[in-house]
């Protein structure tokens, strides 16, 4: 499965401040244990919501909003793709995360990404219920497939 | 009681995690796999027994490395107290270090463990499949039953293979030493193999339950990564890894939703997986930075990649791909590479000149039993309008297709030209 990791973001992340060097250092060596566990898939960064824009959608119409954004602990500072074998792996990689915001109380976030599609433009809830449906019924029918062969 | 499956599964995720560099280290100390892995499988149902107690502790990796450590000094003690007794008596393969300097042994060269454990599991004097068992295992973090589920065959014949690999090893008495330079380029092809049969065990997926099988392609991505990492500069393994991620980048859009394979040209190609596709370009292009003529792995990755490239069928660079398979087709001599070059020239200089290639290998021998050769016979020959001959040819592949979705596509295509041979009656 994948997942991806999202380090929430803090007031000095907002603020545009750049960790320390011995922190970076400590990140960068995670970020190699990483690569070398076959674990990361992708990696990076963001700016500060400042340099971000929002669009809101509402009955029909689209407003841009500019950064910065007021609730910073739900902002996300950075990000991993990691393929991962379960969700407890994934924990476990936390685990051994040097502190992302030393100094900070901070938050790092796993989500696992829906292994089945990534959905296209057009593609509305009806026929993302329709798939999901269609993809039980392939994977009964390969359980099934599998057991008459079994048999 | 729910603590403790956390708990469990929690341990379960180091354990994976943890394992391979556990064993590998093992291994450089008491160089022999099947004691390496008996010392880790310990370790575990020491950590399995106190850590639902004390919780995890805070590095996990560092506590089974030092609880493992100390049963490996006190197993390499009493081997040394009996051989002491029985003289030169010494079990095979095994020859332990004295033991004052076991503890400087176990803390150093640490970096190689991995590659170590990787090419002795890999190592020739095994059988292919006694290689692949042997890798999920101990590279993998897989359990024989996981493997067992994986190759839909029966627990104990893992089980088994996997015993015998170890006496083989422990026989053969294999040097443990990381070989450099060229002696280590010899021996990754053995290795690569292993990698890329578990990772189509996978991706093939014809026969039994689909999503279990599909996790070997994970398995065998994983265990590119690593092994990209741990010989950087060899290109055939960058383009062993960028093949995997180019072919598992199409693996969402190759299946449809009846379970019927979809061609690669007849691709929703928007549910190719851009990650992949970034990832597997990368790897390419550092194979072609680290080699030039490229290797067949590469090779295969940069005919891949101009699938990848193109954002329609209409723009793949056809004649890019035969220049490929024709460079491909000289390193392997395979047939099938050779067939393959057929259908490349057939889309790139018309269905005609792939026929004739196709034509020149109707009677090799070692396509004489692949369903491909009369499909893609067929194939040409409808493009080319003869379709009565076309139907034979598709009705003789489907009577030679194993997969039954892929015999069931193969006559509805003959089926097709049974109705267009008549069409062409009838206006003439």
């Amino acid at each position: 499965m994948r997942v991806i990791v999202m380090v929430k973001a803090t007031k000095s992340s907002e603020g545009g401040k750049l960790p320390e060097e011995k922190d970076f250092a400590a990140m960068g060596k995670f970020n190699e244990e990483l690569v070398k566990a076959g674990v990361m898939l992708a990696a990076d960064g963001l700016t500060p919501s400042s340099k971000g824009k929002r669009v809101r959608f509402s009955s029909g119409r689209k407003t841009v909003i500019d950064g910065p954004f007021a609730e910073t602990k739900e902002l996300v500072a950075g990000f991993w793709i990691w393929q991962v074998k379960s969700m407890e792996e994934a924990v476990e990689w936390v685990r051994r995360c040097p502190d992302p915001m030393p100094g900070e109380e901070s938050e790092i976030e796993i989500r696992p990404i829906l292994e089945f599609e990534d959905f296209g433009k057009e593609f509305t809830p009806e026929l993302r219920a329709q798939m999901l449906e269609r993809k039980g019924i392939v994977e009964q029918r390969l359980r099934a497939g599998a057991r008459n062969e079994k048999s | 009681m729910r603590e403790e499956a956390t708990t469990r599964q929690a341990i379960e995720a180091v354990w994976r995690i943890e394992s391979a560099r556990l064993i590998g280290g093992l291994v450089r100390v008491v160089r022999d796999v099947g004691l390496a892995e008996d010392l880790a499988q310990e370790t575990l149902v020491t950590a399995l027994e106190r850590w639902p107690q004390t919780g995890i502790p805070d590095n996990p990796g560092a506590w089974l490395m030092a609880a493992a450590r100390n049963r490996a000094i006190d197993e390499l003690r009493r081997q040394q107290m009996l051989e002491r007794k029985h003289g030169a008596l010494q079990e095979p393969g095994v020859t332990p270090a004295p033991a004052r300097d076991l503890e400087t042994v176990i803390d150093e060269g640490v970096g190689d463990d991995l590659l170590r454990l990787i090419l002795v599991a890999c190592h020739p004097v095994l059988s292919t499949e006694a290689r692949v068992a042997l890798t999920l295992r101990l590279l993998g973090g897989l359990s024989t039953e996981e493997i067992a589920r994986a190759f839909l065959v029966p627990e104990p014949t893992i089980a088994q293979r996997i015993v015998r690999a170890k006496r083989t090893l422990a026989e053969a008495q294999v040097p443990f030493e990381v070989p450099r330079g060229e002696d280590l380029a010899a021996r990754l092809p053995s290795v690569l193999e292993v990698v890329y049969l578990i990772f189509n065990e996978g991706y093939s997926a014809t026969r039994g339950d689909h999503w279990m099988r599909t996790g070997l392609c994970d398995d065998a991505l994983r265990l590119g990564r690593i092994l990209a990492e741990l010989v950087p500069g060899e290109a055939e393994v960058q383009g062993l890894l960028s093949l995997m991620e180019l072919q598992a980048s199409r693996s969402r859009a190759r299946v449809g939703p009846a379970g019927e394979p979809i061609l690669l040209l007849d691709q929703d190609r928007s549910r190719w997986d851009r990650l992949l596709i970034h990832r597997g370009l990368a790897a390419l292009e550092r194979a072609e930075s680290l080699a030039r003529p490229l290797g067949p792995y590469a090779l295969q990755a940069a005919i891949a990649a101009c699938h990848a490239r193109a954002r329609t069928g209409d723009q793949t660079d056809w004649p890019r791909i035969v220049a490929l398979y024709d460079a491909l087709a000289e390193v392997t001599r395979s047939p099938v590479v050779e067939l393959n070059r057929a259908v490349a020239v057939g889309m790139a200089y018309g269905p005609a000149q792939g026929l004739e290639l196709v034509d020149a290998l109707v009677s090799e021998p070692a396509l004489a039993a692949y369903h491909l050769l009369p499909s893609i016979r067929g194939d040409l020959l409808m493009k080319l309008g003869r379709f009565d001959e076309a139907r034979v040819e598709l009705e003789r592949a489907g009577s030679m297709a194993q997969n039954a979705k892929e015999r069931e596509l193969l006559e509805a295509r003959a089926a097709a030209c049974r109705l267009s041979a008549g069409d062409g009656k009838l206006r003439s």
